[in-house]
């Protein structure tokens, strides 16, 4: 059992950590909500694209003729990815944008796989989506509103582990699931808010942690680089990135990645000085065809000028965590039951959230009113007098 | 007043639903039959929990047409 003195710590880390992160936990929550079905969504609003039917058998046009597609429409753009719709591989979608820096100020050009037409070009930067999208992740600040976010994520999971070490004192005398709904309205969130946190807890906290795994995601990459890409791109040193005009050709590369790991299915593709590539590499990255290996990358390493391989490095085990942690924290690998679910989680999270708020604040009032006994104050001022255990609040009344 | 509640009838319904939430996040990522068909359960029960015990009604643990009262002396 707790004694008052650790109690009291435990709630005031408890109070403090979820303070602090609740204002954006809840932005979280509510964008976070509508970004569950961002593809029904996408659906709904017709943006979504879609290839038209043709015959399984028709002949796919080669990637340089997509490529070439798409430049023409942005001739003063360079590409910097290319990739397959998440469930139709006779979409290509290709990204361009000024230089190959990372940038928020990209144009996307869906191309038909067969006949290398445009398809649309769809604007992923603007719209009710976009917004939601960007306040979720960086809250248009970039890496370091990523990292901010991250820290707050921190907190929550602070507050997630505190919050299961005071669930013991708080439910001493009830049964799980139990509400008093006879007693205050506070008393009744109290229970409330105990019943949906332990309840929420094991998904709030995958979901927080994953979260937070995901805004270190741009560093992640960065170290792959530095730690496992130098190494194989030594012989390359001091060279600048590879000239388009100088490129091999890229269908040519796309086959001889493919050769390499059979089996596997295109991600995305990306071209040399990008953010996923080297300077002098078209970088082809290829997923499993099993429910898990699906979820995982092997990048293959190309010339840019040859089109030949030039290593296959296994993906390290950051890298790894990094891309299992992804439908963890998005709730997309288990169809539309395990999206709805996921929603429903996620609004018992505002909840857990908005009660715990209202318990502070509330309690901000009792304590303003001299008239009202501080037995509460044992526990950091945000249980009150509805802590089951009494007799321990009792003898150590007024410390605080 | 030292006198501990045993452990499962503290810690049991949070255990369960647990163990429930967590197996339930695994095998989906494992398969995509039984392994989905499992994660809607195991994500489910706690949702379905959640919404019986925190569903709103009138005080006291029993129907309030039988005894509105009940529970307020404890």
């Amino acid at each position: 059992m707790l004694s008052p003195t650790a109690l009291r710590r435990w709630s005031w880390t408890h109070k403090w950590s979820s303070l602090v992160c609740t204002v954006f936990m809840l932005l979280l929550c509510i964008t976070g909500l509508p970004l569950i079905f961002h593809h029904e969504i996408g659906h709904l609003l017709g943006t979504e694209v879609e290839a038209p039917a043709m015959p399984a058998n028709t002949p796919r046009a080669s990637l340089d003729q997509v490529l070439a597609t798409a430049k023409a429409l942005h001739p003063d753009r360079v590409v910097q990815f290319a990739s397959h719709a998440e469930d139709d591989d006779n979409v290509w979608f290709v990204t361009l944008t000024p230089t190959p820096a990372p940038t928020d100020d990209f144009r996307s050009v869906a191309v038909d796989a067969r006949t290398a037409q445009v398809l649309a070009q769809p604007r992923f930067d603007e719209g009710f989506m976009y917004v939601m999208f960007k306040l979720h992740v960086d809250l248009f600040a970039g890496l370091p509103g990523k990292l901010f976010m991250g820290f707050m994520g921190l907190l929550l999971l602070v507050a997630i582990v505190t919050g299961v070490v005071l669930y013991a004192p708080f439910m001493r005398k009830l049964a799980f699931g139990e509400v008093r709904r006879d007693r205050s309205t506070r008393v009744k969130w109290l229970d409330l808010h105990n019943l949906l946190g332990i309840v929420t807890l094991v998904w709030a906290f995958v979901v927080g942690g994953t979260g937070m795994i995901n805004t270190w995601a741009d560093l992640l990459i960065k170290y792959w680089q530095h730690d496992q890409l130098s190494v194989l791109l030594k012989p390359y040193e001091g060279q600048p990135i590879v000239p388009v005009a100088e490129r091999g050709p890229l269908q040519q590369a796309l086959e001889a990645a493919q050769a390499q790991a059979p089996g596997t299915k295109l991600s995305f593709i990306a071209f040399p000085g990008t953010a996923f590539s080297s300077p002098h590499h078209n970088t082809f990255f290829l997923r499993g065809n099993e429910p898990l290996t699906s979820k995982l990358l092997q990048p293959v390493l190309v010339d840019a000028r040859t089109a030949q391989v030039t290593a296959s490095p296994q993906l390290p085990w950051y890298l790894t965590a990094l891309l299992v942690s992804q439908p963890l924290h998005f709730g997309d690998y288990g169809g539309m039951p395990m999206k709805i679910l996921w929603a429903l989680l996620d609004i018992a999270t505002i909840m857990v959230l908005g009660s715990g708020l209202y318990l502070w604040l509330r309690k901000g009032l009792q304590a303003a009113s001299p008239a009202t006994p501080t037995a509460g104050s044992v526990t950091g001022g945000f249980a009150g007098s509805a802590l089951p255990t009494s007799g321990a609040a009792r003898s150590t009344e007024g410390a605080a | 007043m030292k006198k501990h509640r045993p452990f499962w009838a503290l810690w049991g319904g949070p255990i369960v639903m647990g163990v429930l939430t967590t197996t339930g996040l695994i095998t989906a990522l494992v398969s995509d039959t039984w392994g989905d068909w499992w994660s809607w359960v195991g994500l489910g029960i706690p949702v379905a929990v959640m919404c019986w015990y925190g569903r709103p009604r009138a005080p006291g643990p029993t129907p309030p047409a039988q005894n509105p009262r009940a529970g307020v002396e404890r």
